[in-house]
């Protein structure tokens, strides 16, 4: 195979790899299974043309700036050993990433519909409005917490599984009491809090953070934020839909 | 012309939502840590291109893939879909070979296109030195999230209660961790939360809603919502198991020489 010397067009042909399953699967469910032509080939080559070039920038930029930013950082709050500060950074990180990440408007307006229909609040704009609010406000805080308990985690090197463990039977237990509608909401909640944009952050974060400290192992330790929002929110969201 | 205009309002859009990530940021270093990022030209650079990427990734998406998915899954779960299948049989949860099949195999694509999936796989690459290939992980995860998305689909066409397959899967999930070698847990939890972002949330939410609406008998509010939860349910087990597997042919091939 030729050597592609040039880094982004080696991320181009990267990308163009990265997607081309979907496409086959796509092209060939359409031909063997549906039997009707595509409509609007012009603008399938367009959109398929712009997904390869959006991911070969979101790669590049990430190596150039998103990884060593939550990397810089990760360092200077370990040199300057502040744990308040370190804390104070996460939970604003975890807060301000999940309150405006769209997929959760979209989940708690979808939430709050439910809950209108199921009588747990009255079934008006209103009541819905507030609910959903309050929803996207408790899972920001949610994400918060897990990012502030995950950092103290890494720095005291508690055991991964322990607290994962402890999460899940949380989860668990919320799950024999919250009501019943809104169970499947609350799972789906816990994974569509992690954007695209918080992920390399909060990973680079992590590893930064067990790279800076000396007897920390960046694999075992500096992994798991992520783990840690992804499970919070399911808590906090089936407790919320027991106390509203 | 139009077409320029929409990336337009979505670079807009993304810069929105990269406001309070930035506003924290910016924050914390001018207060806090009083020191210049080391690169800040280069580092500004390939901000620039997160946000243009992820603003033609999503253009691109809207084009191609959610329309075409939606309309796919809408279609393969029709009822006269189903029915042309096998004139004059009973519709049972066997019927819907089509649907198990496309859900498995666009879980499994999309997953190996999730941006944030390739960011946690290039780092974990880069963290242990090359011994997890990235390439293989994403692999991993992609097969957990078809298999869950095979049982989630299951679930929804038998309309059986969510919580039994969530407590099943988190108990096995519970006995595999006691098991996993500590190197790999980490990863395997995070790889979950992120498989299910960008690309599969929208399809397989369009997929689980759709079928839930054309299955007779099933409230779309109740049995709609799940599937996501199964597909980043899924990944930490299967993440955990190629690991144990991993493990175990090492420590046999040390025995055998």
């Amino acid at each position: 195979m030729i050597r592609i010397r040039n880094q982004f067009l080696q991320n181009l042909v990267g990308s163009f790899f990265n997607i081309m399953p979907i496409l086959v699967v796509i092209l060939v469910f359409q031909v063997l299974v549906i039997r009707q032509p595509l409509e609007n080939t012009v603008n399938l080559l367009g959109g398929t043309f712009l997904i390869i070039i959006g991911l070969t920038f979101f790669i590049q930029g990430l190596e150039i700036g998103l990884f060593p930013i939550g990397e810089t950082m990760a360092r200077a709050f370990a040199r300057k050993g502040s744990l308040s500060w370190l804390m104070a950074f996460s939970f604003a990180l975890g807060f301000a990433t999940t309150i405006a990440e769209p997929a959760l408007i979209a989940i708690a307006d979808e939430a709050a519909r439910i809950a209108g229909n199921g009588g747990l609040i009255d079934n008006n704009k209103g009541a819905r409005t507030d609910y959903a609010l309050g929803l996207r406000l408790s899972v920001a805080l949610a994400v918060g917490l897990a990012l502030v308990v995950g950092v103290l985690r890494i720095i005291r090197g508690w055991p991964l599984q322990h607290l994962i463990m402890g999460g899940y039977a949380g989860i668990l237990l919320m799950t024999a009491f919250a009501p019943r509608a809104m169970i499947g909401i609350a799972y789906d909640s816990g994974g569509v809090t992690t954007s695209t944009i918080t992920v390399p952050l909060v990973t680079a974060l992590g590893v930064g953070l067990a790279s800076s400290i000396k007897s920390r192992n960046p694999l075992i330790d500096g992994f798991g934020l992520i783990a840690f929002a992804s499970l919070t929110p399911i808590i906090f969201v089936m407790a919320y839909g027991l106390i509203v | 012309m139009i077409a320029l205009f929409d990336s337009a309002s979505i670079i807009l859009g993304t810069m929105t939502d990269v406001m309070p990530i930035a506003a924290t940021i910016v924050g914390f270093q001018v207060l806090v840590i009083r020191k210049p990022l080391p690169h800040p030209g280069k580092t500004g650079v390939g901000l620039i291109y997160v946000i243009l990427g992820i603003a033609f990734f999503l253009k691109g998406l809207e084009m191609t893939l959610f329309p075409v998915g939606e309309l796919m899954a809408r279609q393969l779960a029709s009822p006269e879909f189903i029915e042309s299948q096998a004139p004059g049989e009973p519709i049972t949860w066997q019927s819907y070979g089509w649907v198990y099949l496309f859900g498995a195999c666009i879980g499994f694509s999309t997953t190996l296109a999730e941006p944030s999936l390739i960011a946690v796989a290039l780092k974990a690459e880069e963290i242990s030195g090359g011994a997890i290939r990235a390439f293989g992980l994403r692999i991993a995860v992609a097969v957990g999230v078809a298999i869950g998305l095979l049982i989630g689909i299951f679930r929804i066409v038998t309309g059986s209660p969510l919580y039994l397959y969530i407590v099943a899967g988190y108990c096995i999930l519970m006995v595999q961790t006691a098991f996993a070698p500590k190197l790999i847990i980490g990863l395997a939890y995070d790889s979950g939360g992120v498989t299910t972002s960008t690309v599969t949330v929208p399809l397989v939410t369009a997929l689980g809603l759709g079928l839930a609406s054309t299955v007779p008998g099933r409230d779309p509010l109740i049995d709609g919502f799940g599937l996501i939860a199964f597909a980043s349910l899924f990944p930490i087990i299967t993440v955990l198991a190629y690991a144990e597997l991993a493990e175990l042919l090492a420590r046999m091939r040390k025995r055998s020489s």
